[in-house]
């Protein structure tokens, strides 16, 4: 058997560091030693494609709950998943979760003092389809304080999960907003140094996608991993 | 071909549960399936304190050493049932658990064979992303002396960290323990993949 083809490694720099003193709990949790690099084999070119997994069309709509309406502004949040060639990442499961319009979690340990939702849980699931593409409706997020220095605040984001083809394209990230005053403060945001990667992480308002008197678009792509070379490219 | 620049990583934070907790994810395989293994262990800080939001993730394949997707191309069966998935968010405790089946060897690079393993991201608050590490086998002894990613690790305590321990005497399922270290003294080998 041909040895598997890696995946990209120059785009892993983009990520940000596991120590970013900013954000104070990364202090602990990062690994002091060097990870160890493995040459990709069929462990890491593999990977979960959930072909068995039910999920209802409800699960990308989180504006709705038992046919009671959440409160806030209503969003579409819509693109693509593709890989860095620009080929897009088909039938790839994408979950996300956020806070309701007023900047609470639907979660235990959320503590801030904002009204909770009954009609919003927060929660939802998609599988991009043959093109790549997926559409969520939902609430757009509020900003929330958070104890990481005196008068700490989050800008407005969703957090997205996505698998993509193999064990090493697997990302979690978080989608912000346009023009969030709140930016130049927030140290998750920043522990990105590079600020042409951080722009990437800021979803654009669309108005083409709008639907009139219902609800505003907010269009962001994923780009995941691809691969390091051509399959004719370096192959034996 | 000019490339696109990826999505970069953001922490999953600490209502990650929100989305990512779901009844029975746990499990790859019943309790009940001949084989079947209880893999668990806690997630540490570099404290010493444990960590409750975190989720750990693994990937694995079947018992014939075969990958439930097109890119592994080998002879061996899929098993239907068998995903090779599992996700584990942790307890207050720190606490994480699968029920699975142990891997067989699958091929690793220049005609070698793996060991037996299971692959883990490991994602928790405070984490600017994944770290990806290994679930070796300490009752694989011949097969982990043969693995090239385990025999890149010159530090034996450091190549010990990869190393689920069989619990001897229990009379119940297999059981394998394997902890993971963020940082400090007995820290975890993380992979660069
Ligand atoms: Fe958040």
């Amino acid at each position: 058997m041909s040895e598997p083809l890696e995946y990209s490694r120059k785009s892993k720099n983009d990520h940000p560091p596991a120590r970013y003193e900013g954000y104070k709990s990364t202090v602990h949790r990062s690994p002091q030693r060097k990870p160890i690099k493995i040459e990709h084999t069929l462990t890491e070119v593999t990977g979960p494609l959930f072909k068995n997994e039910k999920i209802d069309a409800g699960e990308s709509d989180l504006s709705i709950v038992d046919g009671q309406e959440a409160q806030g502004q209503r969003i579409y949040v819509s693109g693509k998943v593709l890989d860095e060639d620009g080929k897009p990442v088909p039938n790839t499961l994408i979950e996300i979760w956020q806070c309701n319009a007023a900047g609470r979690y639907k979660h235990a340990v959320d503590q801030h003092p904002a009204p909770l939702d009954p009609n919003f849980t927060g929660k939802g699931r998609i599988v991009s389809n043959e093109k790549g593409e997926y559409k969520f409706t939902t609430i757009k997020p509020g900003a929330y304080p958070w104890g990481n220095h005196y008068n700490a605040w989050r800008p407005a984001h969703i957090h997205f999960s996505l698998f993509g083809p193999a064990f090493a394209t697997r990302l979690i990230t978080q989608m912000y907003f346009p023009d969030d005053p709140l930016f130049a403060f927030d140290p998750i945001f920043n522990s990105i140094s590079d600020e042409a990667v951080r722009k990437r992480m800021i979803s654009k308002f669309d108005l083409d996608t709008t639907e009139p008197d219902f609800a505003l678009s907010f269009k962001f792509d994923f780009v995941l991993r691809g691969r390091e070379a051509t399959p004719f490219e370096g192959q034996d | 071909m000019s490339k696109l620049g990826i999505t970069a990583s953001q922490t999953v934070g600490p209502f990650l549960t929100i989305a990512l907790k779901a009844d029975g994810q746990e499990y790859i395989v019943p309790e009940t399936v001949e084989g079947a293994l209880k893999l668990s262990g806690r997630v540490y800080d570099g404290e010493g304190q444990v960590v409750p939001d975190a989720v750990i993730e693994i990937w694995q394949a079947n018992i014939f050493g075969k990958y439930d997707h097109p890119e592994d191309t080998s002879d061996f069966e899929i098993i239907n049932d068998f995903s090779g998935f599992g996700r584990s968010c942790t307890d207050k405790d720190g606490h994480f658990f699968f029920i699975t089946l142990k891997p067989g060897r699958v091929p690793g690079r220049g005609n070698t064979l793996q060991a037996p393993h299971v692959s883990v991201n490991v994602f928790a608050r405070g984490m600017l992303k994944q770290q990806v590490t290994r679930i070796y086998f300490s009752d694989e002894v011949k097969a982990n002396t043969e693995d090239s990613v385990l025999n890149s690790i010159d530090d034996d305590s450091a190549r010990n960290t990869l190393i689920a321990q069989r619990k001897e005497g229990n009379d119940g399922i297999l059981e394998y323990t394997f902890d993971i270290h963020l940082q400090g003294k007995m820290e975890t080998v993380f992979f660069d993949v």
